[in-house]
């Protein structure tokens, strides 16, 4: 049987300032046994726009990545909030657009954030990862709530070598990031944010573990301003460490 | 002056003044700053909030299909909201037949006036109040207070914070935002009360001070939470037994409600009562629930007159909203506030007008237009906590982006301080760049070769222009990685072949 061809969205985030989580989410495919392929003109789901309200802006970025993966059996991306966008709120932003629905419709059904493509579509739980050290695992709000993922990556942290998973209180809280919310509202943001680094820390954590680029640019940047004894990690991170 | 905890004190009616009129939501940024700056207001907010939250999780615990509960709901909410013309007129009908004088209010000046002419033609010198929304909504205490008539408010939440001349802080409790440091003040300074901060003392103190104030008033006026079209019914829920004096002991009962609270069946009732009170406080039941069937007969008890004031005040320009009307479906239970991490920051009076927390953010809009209310549907980080509380199970975080897009569209932005363009500028200026791959790979290639200026060992702690310094006022932006993703790729798919 042939492998399953997985295209890579790496995320605007992940482009840029987290190309390491990339390596880490290829290694982790290839050792699963499929066929990774990245597409260079990929650039943004068009969130940011959607978001603050902009949708015409939003629409002509997200109408480019309908046509970017025709040829993959799946379309994995490792941010839940990307995903959601793709997912969840593609249909109300081509609403009355039916060939962009179409379109959509068949994208949306390859389409899967990372750990619930391993756990979900590939049956795969262990993936042979090795990372002794205390660690909690953030929830980020979209992939929770919008797709309804919270035990996938719990699964996947779980059968790590020597990893002590613990639960922080208030783990399903927001973290305060929020997309443009951490600019519009950043004082609210950072009060969030100081009340997630303060249960991760009372949780004995050395690691705090998220799925989100988002949440970990905001969580990390709280925590190098106040240096804090706390680093944080993507969860692609953690399962390829061996 | 009282003698002792259980005297009567009097209630002065001249520090009745309502300080916080109008909408004032385009400070919610200095007044959530201000409610994160104050410790003590900071904890009232979180301890009280995560109570109430907490309660709501234990009591829905122990409801086997709770969530198919909440399907029922909303769908029995859709049904009323979508024929709202029709159950209103038989509700109309039903309770005038059972002897109830109904009053139709447009505007909220419109349903003050009618209040303000029932109370006249009562003769009614005192109006004791049950809590009631519909009555901030529409400021009904300043308008019965201009003429002449004192309205007292008999809820505790509500006396409280009538008495320090605010509104309320949260939906279902007022004075949420106070200690009982603060009451016991309060009530010193107003009601020259004994000094004492247990809450069993206050308590006593208010109710004694209320409880001459139910046989004085001429008059009595409720809101209401559910409206029961089959049968006429005005029902009511609450747990200090306020409401039951209010609505009976005056000679004249009026109820103000919003047009939304209507249910089509008496069966109906089940489903919302089994919600409200475990969704609101965590109580199986609230210690009373009253079921209002008109003015009494020869021989019983209560009012010799009732009136229904339904108000509009825009719930039939939200109706008309395909999109939007799903917020009339609201029962006011407050779980969205409980559960809002920036409720919980911010507290309730941030929000700059009646109701707050995310609902506050949907119908504050609605209500008194986008013009005033624009900045509401952006305080939220769209977690969507919400939406996983909400009885009715509104769509919360849905609805705010669509606010958010309509706030663009119909109340452009001012250019932002310390930024050159306009915010949809540089959206645009964004969209134009993500749709040219090359574009966007030539750029950050720029970007990584000039961020040494500002980055060092990774991060940048400053950068001075728009919206990236509020992202720096208070935290590290990680610099951009040495290597984009898609320089990387090229190895690393040479490797793979």
């Amino acid at each position: 049987m042939a492998k399953p061809r997985v295209a890579l969205f790496i995320t605007c985030l992940g482009d840029q300032f987290f190309p390491q989580v990339g390596e880490c989410v290829v290694r982790i495919l290839r050792r699963v046994g499929v066929e990774v392929t990245f597409n260079p003109a990929q650039t943004c789901c068009g969130q940011p726009a959607f978001n603050t309200g902009y949708r015409d802006e939003a629409r002509a970025v997200a109408s480019r990545v309908l046509d970017l993966f025709d040829d993959a059996d799946y379309v994995i991306a490792p941010s839940g909030s990307c995903t959601s966008m793709v997912r969840v709120f593609y249909p109300e932003l081509f609403a009355g657009d039916a060939k962009r629905l179409q379109k959509h419709a068949a994208l949306r059904e390859r389409f899967f954030e990372f750990s619930e493509f391993l756990v979900n579509v590939m049956k795969v739980e262990d993936v042979g990862a090795k990372f002794p050290h205390r660690v909690t695992y953030q929830d980020s709000c979209h992939l929770l709530r919008e797709l309804g993922v919270e035990e996938e990556p719990r699964k996947l942290l779980r059968q790590v070598r020597g990893i002590n998973l613990v639960e922080m209180q208030d783990y399903r809280l927001c973290c305060g990031f929020g997309g443009t919310f951490s600019v519009k509202y950043p004082e609210v943001s950072v009060a969030m944010g100081d009340d997630k680094l303060r249960a991760a820390r009372e949780s004995g954590a050395e690691y705090l573990v998220a799925n989100d680029s988002g949440c970990l640019m905001h969580l990390a940047g709280l925590i190098h301003r106040q240096g804090l004894p706390l680093k944080t990690l993507h969860l692609a991170e953690v399962l390829a460490s061996q | 002056m009282g003698q002792g905890p259980y005297a009567a004190y009097r209630i002065p009616f001249t520090d009745f003044n309502m300080h916080d009129t109008g909408v004032h939501s385009s400070e919610i940024h200095e007044q959530g700053n201000k409610v994160m700056a104050d410790a003590h207001l900071a904890e009232a907010y979180r301890s009280s909030t995560l109570r109430l939250f907490t309660h709501r999780l234990q009591a829905i615990s122990e409801v086997p299909g709770f969530e198919r509960l909440r399907d029922r709901a909303r769908a029995i909410k859709c049904e009323v909201i979508e024929h709202l013309d029709y159950y209103l007129e038989q509700f109309a009908d039903n309770v005038e037949r059972r002897g109830v004088k109904v009053h139709w209010a447009t505007t909220a000046e419109e349903a003050c006036a009618v209040v303000r002419q029932i109370a006249e033609q009562a003769g009614a010198r005192e109006v004791v109040k049950a809590k009631s929304m519909v009555g901030e909504e529409i400021e009904l205490n300043q308008a019965l207070e201009a003429a002449g008539i004192r309205p007292v408010e008999s809820d505790l939440g509500e006396f409280i914070i009538q008495l320090a001349g605010e509104r309320p802080a949260h939906i279902v409790a007022p004075a949420i935002h106070m200690t009982r440091r603060d009451v016991s003040e309060l009530f010193v300074k107003h009601i020259h009360s004994e000094r004492t901060e247990v809450p069993e003392r206050l308590t006593a103190i208010a109710r004694r001070t209320l409880r001459e104030m139910f046989a004085k008033a001429g008059m009595g006026l409720s809101g209401a939470n559910f409206l029961v079209a089959e049968t006429g019914t005005v029902v009511l829920v609450e747990n200090e037994g306020n409401i039951r004096f209010s609505t009976t002991a005056p000679r004249v009962h009026v109820t103000l409600v919003g047009i939304e609270k209507l249910i089509p069946r008496f069966a109906d009732l089940g489903v919302f009562l089994r919600l409200l009170g475990r969704s609101g406080t965590g109580q199986k039941l609230t210690s009373y629930t009253s079921l209002l069937t008109g003015p009494r007969h020869a021989g019983e008890d209560g009012p010799e007159e009732m009136h229904v004031v339904l108000v509009d005040n825009g719930r039939i320009k939200t109706l008309a909203d395909p999109k939007m009307r799903e917020v009339l479906y609201c029962i006011r239970c407050g779980a969205c506030l409980n559960t809002c991490p920036v409720y919980r920051k911010i507290g309730g009076h941030a929000y700059g007008w009646v109701y707050s927390g995310p609902i506050g953010a949907l119908i504050t809009p609605q209500f008194v237009g986008l013009q005033q209310a624009r900045e509401l549907p952006f305080a939220s980080s769209l977690c969507g906590a919400c939406r996983e509380v909400c009885p009715v199970r509104i769509n919360i975080p849905d609805l705010l982006l669509h606010l958010r897009s309509e706030a663009q569209e119909e109340v452009p932005l001012p250019r932002p301080k310390g930024s050159p363009v306009r915010e949809r500028t540089s959206m645009r200026l964004w969209a134009w760049v993500m749709n040219r791959p090359r574009v966007y790979a030539l750029g950050s290639r720029l970007a990584r070769w000039g961020q040494w200026i500002i980055a060092r060992k990774g991060w940048i702690r400053r950068i001075p222009f728009y919206p990236a310094s509020r992202w720096t006022d208070r935290r590290d932006l990680p610099a951009l990685a040495p290597q984009a993703f898609r320089t990387l790729w090229k190895e690393l798919h040479d490797g793979d072949e």
